[in-house]
């Protein structure tokens, strides 16, 4: 085990599969020489050569509908959007195309494509540099959508999103990538190594998609989260004293539906947290799950707490971001409720 | 299988990375007055040339030379360098209040400032102008007050973004200058688009928008071309060539196997390679462009050869992928010395004069972001009421944002109560 940030988890990954799978390539816009805007590739291409770590020219569209036609091509093309606020140019490529390929050819052809890419607030991005649109490609047919929490979870993820066969949309949130984040801008900054996830194989190892972790056991209410939010709602719990159990989905499709279901059937109560806009959100999926699955189990209404429905605007990232008092909230809200 | 061959792909050359000496010769770079300047009505496919040769005014003495000479009047030379040595001073000035922690986010246009303001003198002030994030000379040209720009990187009480923005995405309703996005190359399209409207209520208004050569890359960009060639739209396409998009070097944007220029013809436009650094060459080439588009003659593709001599943005380190001290390598040089030797060999201008300028400027500056900070900075002084946050979304507020709203508030009111 080594201590890694969730920079150098998601590099390892990407170091042992480029080593372990010859038809492994990573594509992206200053991802080679230059290691990433973020860093995850530094010394890749140095390490694996320029043909198997491709600088590409600023096209998001080209960019995702090249790695498409690599993929039917034999290779596992692993692709780096900037930030998720530029994916959309490749928005038709995604949905029109990579999700649906194994689907329209019946199997003949498929598109082991996995997409990564920063999302998220927190780092006075302004509106282009930190939004959470996860829920724009959970509602597609066809991809799968990931979201770690932490390094540990990050590295075993990417690994398989990059072995399986089908399109994956790997979102990472970067105010995470060099510690844990618990909502609070005015704290001091804590570093991954501080952290029990933080501690990282060194070598080969997969977290399987559609398995949801919980993060802490608890009697008195669930919280579903993933992401950022895992460690916002955690800070918010404890300091209400409140019993919660707290569940990181870390994959949104495939859902571990049953780890939802069993946790809320046990405690009767249920906020759901995340970064993303509220209308329409990852959040409603699960809202109508629980609904579907649990409701002679409720004892109270399922809250939600989410970003606003707004744009997210550079002055106001705190009143923006869903943080401690917003989940505070929605604790009291559904713990006083009959 | 493909494996146990060697690999084949072609991949575009960098001339020098880090601990390398800086390497220009892949520059074709034209004589001073050496391109011919052709009718305002020549065809496209007639001036095939304009897009491979580079036109220059200013030659190494200072002279101007050849037909593209616009014979500007002193006093307007004399304001294009003033435009030139403000956006200078303000983005050196930006850097520093950035770096001191007082904004959150910076972006010069160190060594490309002619780029914007030759181009805006060249224009009028009815015609629509839709920038990219480092054209801050277009506003500076265009009268935009300093303590404007600065309440809007600050994100303060007069920030005409509302807060809503980063730093240098200005916009100026008034001024006809377009929103800045985030987004790349966005622009490109919507400022074909303004010009179509411009013909279609026959007007005679142009629009002209830039990007940078990284950015061509975009599908905007083809389809800015497109549409702009099928309609004839009086549109001024610029493609500011400054070498580097974050870290990926021009050749990855396609300018290894042709000029940026080269791409108006294909589309059935003119492209002209122009010396970006030269304040005289890209006025003219702008003001033959606008003569064009104003008298039907359609839009033109320019392709300003610059370089940006600074980082991408206050985030970015070009130490990691490009060669030290680079920018002085440049071989075109920086325009504000060309234009200011200019002046000096027309006996309109002097170093001592300079100087006073230089002061002057700085003393403009400083006093613009005293009064600009009075408003409020990110850390002291007033702040913009957040409930701003949920205005403009859309016209008039929808119940569902009001009820956050008053959540917001709540939520804030508990955090200080």
């Amino acid at each position: 085990m080594a201590n890694m940030n969730m920079i150098q988890a998601l590099n390892s990954a990407m170091d042992i599969m480029l080593g372990k799978d010859p038809s492994v390539v990573l594509m992206g816009e200053d991802i080679g020489y230059f290691g990433g805007v973020f860093r995850a590739t530094e010394g890749l291409q140095r390490k694996y050569g320029e043909h198997r770590v491709l600088d590409t020219p600023i096209a998001e569209g080209g960019i995702i509908a090249t790695a498409i036609g690599m993929s039917v091509n034999g290779l596992r093309p692993v692709a780096e959007i900037q930030f998720a606020d530029y994916i959309y140019p490749g928005f038709d490529q995604i949905v029109s195309e990579l999700a649906r390929i194994r689907y329209r050819s019946a199997g003949d052809f498929h598109a082991p494509v996995t997409i990564r890419t920063p999302c998220g607030g927190g780092i006075r991005g302004g509106q282009t540099h930190s939004q959470s649109p996860e829920g724009i490609f959970t509602h597609v047919s066809g991809l799968k959508v990931v979201m770690p929490s932490n390094p540990y979870d990050a590295k075993g993820l990417l690994i398989t999103s990059i072995e399986d066969d089908d399109p994956v949309v790997f979102f990472e949130p970067k105010r995470l990538y060099n510690g844990p984040f618990d909502g609070d801008p005015n704290k001091p900054a804590v570093p991954w190594s501080a952290h029990p996830k933080g501690q990282v194989d060194g070598g080969y190892y997969k977290v399987p998609l559609g398995k949801a972790e919980i993060v802490r056991q608890g009697s008195q209410v669930t919280l579903i989260t993933y992401g950022t939010m895992v460690h916002v709602v955690t800070a918010a719990a404890a300091a209400l004293k409140i019993d919660a159990e707290i569940i990181d989905l870390r994959s949104l499709v495939p859902l571990d539906v049953d780890t939802i279901v069993s946790s809320v059937k046990k405690t009767g109560r249920c906020v759901v947290a995340h970064e993303a806009t509220r209308f329409s959100g990852f959040g409603a999926e699960i809202l109508s799950i629980i609904q579907e699955e649990c409701f002679w189990h409720l004892e109270a209404p399922i809250q939600r707490v989410t970003g606003w429905d707004t744009p997210y605007p550079h002055a106001f990232e705190w009143e923006y971001f869903p943080g401690q008092p917003r989940v505070m909230a929605a604790l009291k809200t559904v713990m006083e409720s009959a | 299988m493909w494996m146990k061959k060697e690999p084949r792909l072609h991949l575009p050359k960098v001339p020098a990375r880090p601990g390398e000496e800086p390497d220009f010769s892949y520059v074709s770079v034209s004589a001073a007055g050496a391109v011919a300047r052709p009718e305002i009505q020549t065809r496209a496919r007639d001036m095939m040339s304009l897009s491979v040769d580079m036109v220059r005014v200013l030659d190494d003495q200072g002279e101007a030379q050849g037909p593209w000479n616009p014979h500007l009047d002193p006093a307007d030379l004399q304001v294009g360098l003033r435009h030139m040595l403000l956006t200078r001073i303000y983005d050196d000035r930006m850097q520093r209040t950035q770096r001191a922690g007082k904004i959150s986010f910076y972006m010069r246009s160190l060594g490309e400032e002619a780029v914007s303001v030759a181009a805006c003198m060249a224009l009028k002030p009815g015609d629509m102008l839709f920038p990219s994030y480092r054209n801050q000379g277009l506003h500076i040209c265009r009268g935009l007050p300093l303590v404007e720009m600065m309440c809007q990187l600050l994100s303060n009480t007069h920030d005409m973004c509302k807060g809503r923005q980063l730093p240098v995405m200005y916009h100026s309703r008034a001024g006809n200058l377009f929103s800045i996005s985030g987004n790349l190359a966005t622009q490109f399209p919507q400022a074909v688009g303004w010009a179509m409207a411009a013909a279609i209520k026959g007007e005679d208004h142009l629009a002209a928008s830039w990007l940078g050569e990284g950015s061509s890359a975009e599908a905007d960009f083809h389809q800015a071309l497109l549409f702009a060639s099928v309609y004839q739209a009086p549109a001024i396409l610029n493609v500011v060539n400054n070498q580097w998009a974050i870290s990926t070097f021009q050749g990855y944007a396609g300018g290894e196997q042709r000029s940026f220029a080269g791409r108006g013809p294909g589309y059935g436009m003119p492209g002209i390679r122009v010396d970006g650094n030269d304040f005289l060459a890209v006025y003219a080439v702008t003001q033959w462009a606008a003569e064009r588009a104003r008298t039907g003659h359609g839009p033109t593709l320019i392709e300003l050869v610059t370089y940006r001599a600074a980082a991408h943005s206050t985030s970015d380190d070009p130490a990691r992928y490009r060669a030290k001290d680079d920018a002085q390598h440049w071989p075109l040089g920086d325009p504000i010395e060309r234009l200011k030797r200019h002046l000096i060999k027309l006996g309109q201008w002097s170093e001592a004069r300079h100087e006073k300028l230089v002061q002057e400027l700085e003393s403009l500056v400083a006093a613009s972001w005293k009064e600009a900070t009075g408003y409020g900075t990110m850390n002291e002084g007033p702040r913009l009421n957040a409930d701003l946050m949920f205005e403009d979304v859309f016209k008039e507020i929808p119940e569902h944002l009001k009820r956050q709203q008053a959540q917001m508030r709540a939520e804030k009111g508990a955090k200080h109560g």
